[in-house]
């Protein structure tokens, strides 16, 4: 599974790729008449709470032999480049799950990664902070004051999170990752902010609607005019967990 | 207080030393290990992403419980003004910092980022209960060793009692937020109870008890000075209370989980079909750690001899230990349950099994060496200060 490490230098390329992948898709979006509004802020200003990024996954059109959002996350972040260790001790930001209704027999396949919850029980937790929210909802990992405790992980509803067990070498330098520290789904908060003035997408959202069936949506909640917001307003949705009421913005449909 | 007469052990004795370099050999190799796991990462563990504690922390828990729970014997001598148990407050202080900077050594030195100490000592996240322990637990130290001090101070004396007060406040405090550490994970079913910090509670005065009485009687015996049958019967009863109390806290967790329908997945895991797991908590923790002690230390014939007691007191440590990996280790080992209602058929992160843990020896070793400098320290205490008196014959009026 893992890939070696050694020739792992930044390929600038794929990111131009994937760059133009995502303003593509944010195209494909608007082209069809849609008012899409959640254009990203300016670089130059802080994040904000007008803002909250989340996805919608239609587990109806999720193909279970499909992988191109597992595949794009891994390419985008560097993370499936251990060299030692088990696979249980591997780095795992986003998976494929497939389930069965226990009741039903109904089968259905879904992405599963970080849920990027209002309130995080992994930031909750965290000693030192390292766990944090963003205004705009993305939940991330300060590399910096992260000490590898681990208590997030345990904390964590979904498994979304990943201790790192080896030194790594070549880590992309859009994400920090290292020895010792625990890392998750950052809903590619780099992309996010470096798409000023347009419609940003995540890399599995984009693979998703590129390479495989369209069953990711990213966009902003909060944009009452966004297609995930319209989506939501008009079709069923579900939280995984929702009992335990996170008030998570990844949403899932058909599941 | 009773003029009692503590003197510090000669501490020359071949025993002596040979324990000192056991546990000094012991120390030398878990820095070996620490140094071993934190240069290479934790693949070199038996730890992965499915089980993210593991034995460095059944280790660290036992011996912060412990510590607080070794505090006991101080506070019923201070708070409870039990004259019989006042002799014994100076080794319960010593015995519950060493208990506790043994535990708290294992704990940082199992960090991915053992380097950022530093960061864990200055950047503070309030709501997390973690971050209030780390308070609690240099607390506990700061307030026990003052506590000692006004005990061995003749000047401080007529404060040690507010100290004790204080003291047992402080260690009631610390393994409620120790429980708590688990019953706040609102995501795993194994852990999700208030029941776990008053559980806590008694398993610390449980365990440090224990721990006290194996102590008390190695210290008395090698170093040839009397110990009375009073002190040793009194401690031995209440061991048993305590290990009564343990089963029953174990039986409210087990019932009020077996009365909601979701749990009957995770207690069917624990209780009949977990493996090692369910053996471990049946005749690890419920059989020897606990109902085997109660009769031994019952039971008139062995009852009332050390050898026994001993015995007892060691299983007691033993099924302590094995409570606290079938909690941990056990509850991490079953699977999240992300879809209620859904069974898992596929998945790239081993979703819906069991996980297993085969622990190395690095993390059995730096284990051992939380134990150790826990001993360590003791003995050096008590051949450098004056913690124990020289007599505990039941002749004198230490009754």
């Amino acid at each position: 599974m893992s890939k070696p490490t050694s020739n792992d230098a930044p390929d600038f390329a794929r990111r131009a790729f994937v760059a133009k992948a995502t303003t593509a898709a944010g195209a494909a979006v608007v082209a069809p008449g849609l008012v899409v509004t959640a254009f990203a802020k300016p670089a130059d200003q802080p994040v904000s709470a007008k803002t909250r990024w989340g996805m919608l996954i239609d587990a109806a059109k999720c193909a279970a032999d499909c992988t191109a959002c597992v595949d794009s996350c891994g390419d985008q972040h560097g993370w499936r480049d251990e060299s030692v260790g088990r696979p249980e001790q591997h780095a795992q930001w986003i998976r494929k799950v497939g389930l069965r209704d226990t009741a039903t027999g109904h089968v259905t396949s879904v992405p599963v990664m970080c849920q990027h919850c209002e309130t995080a029980p992994c930031a909750d937790v965290c000693p030192t902070g390292a766990s944090y929210r963003r205004p705009d909802g993305i939940v991330l990992v300060n590399m910096h004051t992260c000490i590898g405790c681990r208590y997030c992980m345990m904390a964590c509803p979904y498994k979304a999170r990943s201790f790192v067990h080896q030194t790594l070498t070549d880590q992309l330098p859009d994400t920090p990752r290292g020895k010792g520290c625990v890392e998750s789904c950052n809903l590619c908060a780099t992309l996010i902010d470096e798409s000023s003035g347009t419609a940003p997408q995540t890399a599995c959202s984009a693979a998703c609607q590129k390479d495989g069936n369209g069953a990711i949506v990213f966009g902003d909640l909060n944009d009452p005019n966004s297609e995930i917001s319209q989506r939501l307003k008009k079709e069923p949705s579900e939280q995984l967990r929702a009992d335990l009421g996170l008030n998570t913005g990844v949403r899932y449909q058909h599941v | 207080m009773k003029k009692i007469d503590y003197r510090e052990i000669q501490g020359n004795s071949l025993g002596y030393w040979v324990l000192f370099l056991l546990f000094g050999a012991i120390i030398a190799v878990a820095a070996g290990s620490a140094y071993y796991m934190e240069h290479n990462g934790h693949w070199v563990t038996g730890m992965d992403n499915q089980i993210v504690w593991g034995l460095p922390h059944v280790f660290a828990i036992f011996l912060i419980v412990a510590a607080s729970g070794a505090l006991n014997v101080a506070s019923i001598g201070t708070v409870f003004r039990k004259e019989g148990y006042q002799a014994l407050g100076r080794l319960s202080g010593l015995l519950a910092i060493a208990l506790l900077i043994g535990g708290l050594l294992v704990l940082v030195l199992d960090l991915g980022r053992p380097d950022r100490l530093i960061v864990a000592m200055t950047v503070y996240n309030f709501k997390s209960i973690f971050a209030w322990n780390i308070f609690l637990y240099t607390g506990f130290m700061v307030i026990t060793g003052v506590y000692l001090w006004f005990m061995m101070e003749r000047k401080m004396n007529r404060f040690y009692k507010p100290a004790g007060f204080v003291a047992f406040v402080w260690r009631l405090m610390l393994t409620t937020g120790t429980g708590s550490i688990f019953g706040f994970i609102v995501a795993r079913e194994a852990f999700d109870s208030a029941v776990m910090a008053p559980m806590f509670v008694v398993m610390s005065f449980s365990f440090g008890l224990a721990a006290f009485l194996l102590v008390l009687m190695a210290t008395y015996t090698w170093s040839d000075r009397p110990l009375g049958n009073k002190v040793v019967f009194r401690l031995k009863n209440l061991l048993g209370v305590f290990c009564g109390a343990v089963l029953y806290f174990t039986l409210v967790f087990h019932i009020t989980a077996l009365y909601a329908t979701e749990h009957h997945g995770f207690e069917h895991f624990l209780l009949v079909g977990g493996g090692i797991f369910t053996q471990l908590f049946w005749i690890g923790h419920v059989l020897l750690g606990n109902l085997l002690p109660i009769a031994l230390l019952y039971w008139s014939k062995t009852g009332s001899s050390r050898f026994w007691i001993a015995v007892a007191s060691t299983l007691v440590i033993l099924g302590g230990f094995t409570q606290i990996y079938v909690i941990l280790i056990g509850g991490q080992a079953y699977p999240l349950d992300i879809f209620p209602g859904k069974e898992v058929v596929s998945g790239g992160f081993f979703e819906g099994q069991i996980n297993s843990y085969s622990p190395s020896p690095w993390e059995f070793l730096l284990g051992m060496g939380g134990v150790s400098v826990a001993m360590i320290m003791v003995m050096i205490a008590i051949k450098f200060l004056r913690f124990v008196p020289g007599s505990l014959a039941d002749e004198g009026k230490a009754a």
